[in-house]
């Protein structure tokens, strides 16, 4: 009967072969095996640790630290400040060369990555050699290269090298002009998130208004007048109410020494040229696969509706170029950030440096700073990437 | 009257000469108008361009080549005093130091043997790489397995084969950049393997713990994985056992280069199409049949380029472990620049370059074998 196969139950399979069953024998020894493992270790941790006379928990971030840091937003000393102080200072010295690289490596990573599809021959060869070398060579042995070979290389501090505008090189670093705020200088940063304010809420107006009526208003002028114009107006008339609030101090040649201005220290600089040359070598590569990727029928066809260049590169170019762009440039960032405990190499007193090196050299607690380090970092990457997975959910090409 | 036309003399009976093309349509000239001066913009950038050129080349080129030292024993040849004349790179300290920087302070006798783990490792690369060459899989074999154990044979000693031991503090230089390297990428490729079929596994648990452990570690900057390797898995192991320092932050880059593996193998076997497992399951074949029959090989085939791109980036990441006080090509470096009998200017300069050098040398070839092959996969796609 041709019913009968139908109305059979399944054939027995031996558990043994029961892809189920083998599935769950599977997890189960997995995960026996790594708790075990952590058992072991952790075991092995404590009794080492007790052999070792080292304290465990996290009570040594308030214990005194005693070494001072070259570099540091928060006010630290040696005596006064804590090992939990000194892993802000770490963490804050981080960030600073962080945002700091990822602004001027973003610029830089734009002209270059634009400057190898440009049509002018000598421009695109200069990017692309530029690309080659940096992207192939070491990180490390490029900050080396430029705390020992170039930095050093320069003069010494009474031999200052003026490089214009106040600004000095030498072998201690960078010394620049150093603004005074007046106490009523507070004003203008005012103004200035003010303007920002106004250009956001003037700009999702003027999309409404277009929507509605078709009618463009131009953003960008009226963004950049407020942004600009408005701190600007505070300092003149703060200026011409009574006098200057924001002056600078310009660091003056002495006999051995510059006097006044502040100074940025070599193994800042080096370590921020380095990041920012480094990490704009791969940005160009990701910004120039971005506009690759836009077909070119994409620009025929908003040369047929009669767009000329420049609304063609800003209205239908760039926006599907950025689509391309945004999650592997989120990742360079990431990297930049990641790659910035070189830091410890040429000994400016980043997160790795500070934290993993002098606090756990003289505390010993290597499973606390670890652990602490590592949430650090982990926290960075993991908050980018999922802010970045709701962005491009977001730009995502609605299919049918 | 004869109207009738004898002979067509207003007919040439030879072709004239074809008229030079305009001189501003091709050749040269018309090239530099239309690539370098094709309006006000590009010529003014095509200037500052060349400005800059003229601005940089010629003093790398005098300190490169022209001022340079080639020869010489110590620190005198270097020196403008000493020298007499402007010096540029020192390359007799590079000459002067070349074996320290490819051997570590490798016994001078038993160097032959860092030579033979070389060449073998050359062959396997070759054998492996080259896609004309015959039974890749029997190369695969050595070179995951034969080179290996060849290698620790040879350089750590065997009492039975007549080797005398060489402890691990005495390797050193480009022997330990590669070996590195090859340790990263010898187990990177099965770790990420097996981790990326992990993390497109049906069993929840196994991809739980594969997800977690490729997002921690590429998460987490190397070396803090370094800094932990070298710190924690002492505390990690019974009293009594220690790891070889070396050992370390081996453990620790082949963790590392994993994750990576794990991602550029998931991106080929998310490549791979449904019809193939498809295919594989109705043929009767087991999941790891399936995997290691159809799926893999394709999905490996695909992502060749990504692979040796992660081996670059995991080539260059390798100088990382020089912090942890491995005296790898870069430690060796930093250690000879500050040879008091090479205390010259010019030293350390000299010594970056011919580490640079090295590196673009091995990063750029690895690069221009991945374009290669990536051109190679796309051919069956042109049409």
């Amino acid at each position: 009967m041709p019913t009968s196969a139908s109305t059979q139950a399944p054939p027995k399979v031996s558990p043994f072969y029961d892809p189920k069953v083998r599935g769950i024998v599977y997890q189960v020894v997995l995960v026996s095996a790594v708790v075990l493992l952590f058992y072991l270790a952790a075991s092995n941790a404590a009794r080492n640790l007790q052999a070792a006379r080292i304290a465990s928990g996290f009570g040594f971030l308030d214990n005194t630290a005693g070494f001072d840091v070259s570099q540091s937003l928060i006010r630290f000393s040696a005596a006064g400040s804590t090992y939990g102080q000194a892993f802000t200072v770490g963490l804050l010295n981080t960030l600073v060369v962080g945002v700091i690289g990822i602004f001027f490596a973003t610029i830089l990573g734009f002209l270059v990555g634009i400057g190898r599809l440009s049509k002018n021959w000598i421009v695109a060869k200069v990017a692309t050699v530029y690309v080659e070398v940096i992207r192939n060579l070491p990180l490390l042995l490029q900050l080396l290269f430029w705390y020992v070979a170039v930095l050093a290389a320069l003069p010494e501090p009474r031999e200052s090298l003026n490089i214009g505008a106040g600004f000095f090189l030498n072998k201690r670093g960078l010394t620049m002009p150093k603004p005074i705020l007046d106490d009523r200088a507070w004003l203008i940063p005012v103004m200035l998130s003010l303007g920002i304010v106004l250009t956001v809420a003037f700009h999702l107006w003027a999309k409404r208004q277009q929507a509605a009526t078709g009618r463009q208003y131009p953003v960008l002028l009226t963004g950049l007048a407020l942004i600009i114009g408005l701190p600007a107006l505070a300092w003149i008339g703060l200026g011409v109410a009574s006098h200057n609030p924001i002056t600078f101090e310009l660091p003056e040649q002495g006999r051995f020494n510059l006097r006044g201005g502040t100074s940025l220290l070599p193994e800042f600089v080096a370590l921020f040229l380095g990041l920012t040359t480094y990490t704009a070598g791969f940005i160009a590569e990701v910004v120039r696969a971005g506009i690759l990727a836009v077909s070119k029928g994409q620009t025929e066809a908003a040369n047929a509706l009669g767009l000329r260049a420049a609304p063609t590169l800003r209205l239908v170019v760039i926006p599907q170029a950025m689509r391309v762009i945004i999650p592997p440039l989120t990742s360079q960032y990431l990297n930049l950030v990641k790659n910035s405990s070189l830091a410890v190499a040429i000994g400016y007193p980043d997160l790795v440096q500070v934290f993993m090196g002098t606090v756990l050299n003289q505390t010993g607690q290597a499973i606390e700073v670890v652990v602490i380090t590592m949430a650090v970092y982990l926290t960075i990457s993991l908050v980018t990437s999922f802010f970045m997975n709701i962005y491009n959910r977001r730009v995502a090409i609605v299919e049918r | 009257m004869n109207t009738a036309v004898d002979t067509l003399t207003f007919v040439r009976r030879d072709q004239q000469a074809a008229l030079p093309p305009p001189s501003l349509a091709r050749g040269p000239l018309a090239w530099i108008r239309e690539n370098l001066f094709s309006g006000p913009l590009n010529s003014i950038l095509t200037l500052a361009v060349l400005a800059l050129l003229f601005v940089a080349i010629p003093p790398v080129l005098r300190f490169a080549i022209t001022d340079a030292v080639w020869t010489g024993t110590n620190r005198d040849a270097c020196r403008a005093e000493t020298a007499g004349r402007a010096v540029g790179a020192c390359w007799a300290f590079v000459f002067d130091k070349i074996n320290y920087f490819i051997y570590g302070s490798f016994p001078i006798t038993e160097r032959w043997r860092v030579n033979v783990v070389f060449a073998l490792f050359a062959i396997g690369v070759f054998w492996l790489l080259n896609l004309r060459m015959p039974r890749r899989d029997l190369g695969a074999l050595f070179f995951f397995v034969f080179v290996p154990l060849a290698t620790y044979i040879l350089l750590v000693g065997s009492d039975t084969l007549g080797l005398t031991y060489v402890p691990t503090s005495l390797w050193g230089g480009i022997l330990v950049t590669l070996l590195v390297s090859a340790v990263g990428i010898v187990f990177s490729l099965p770790f990420g393997v097996v981790l990326a079929l992990g993390r497109r596994s049906k069993l929840p648990i196994i991809r739980l713990l594969s997800i977690i452990f490729i997002e921690f570690v590429r998460g987490v900057p190397l070396i803090t994985v370094l800094i932990m390797a070298n710190t924690m898995l002492p505390l990690f192991l019974p009293e009594g056992m220690s790891v070889d320092r070396l050992i370390r932050p081996l453990v620790g880059v082949a963790l590392f280069a994993s994750a990576y593996m794990a991602e550029v193998v998931r991106g080929g076997l998310q490549a791979i199409p449904k019809g193939q497992y498809e295919g594989a399951m109705s043929l009767g074949l087991g999941y790891w049949r399936m995997m290691i029959l159809i799926v893999l090989p394709q999905a490996l085939r695909i992502v060749i380029p990504g692979i040796v791109n992660t081996f670059i980036g995991l080539f260059k990441d390798t100088t990382l472990v020089s912090i942890v006080g491995i005296f790898d090509f870069i430690r060796t470096i930093e250690a000879s620049r500050v040879d008091p009998n090479w205390a010259a200017p010019t030293v350390a300069t000299t010594g970056y370059a011919f580490a640079g050098i090295f590196y673009f040398i091995v990063c750029y070839g690895m690069s221009r074998y991945s374009t290669g092959v990536e051109r190679r996969l796309a051919a069956g796609q042109k049409r």
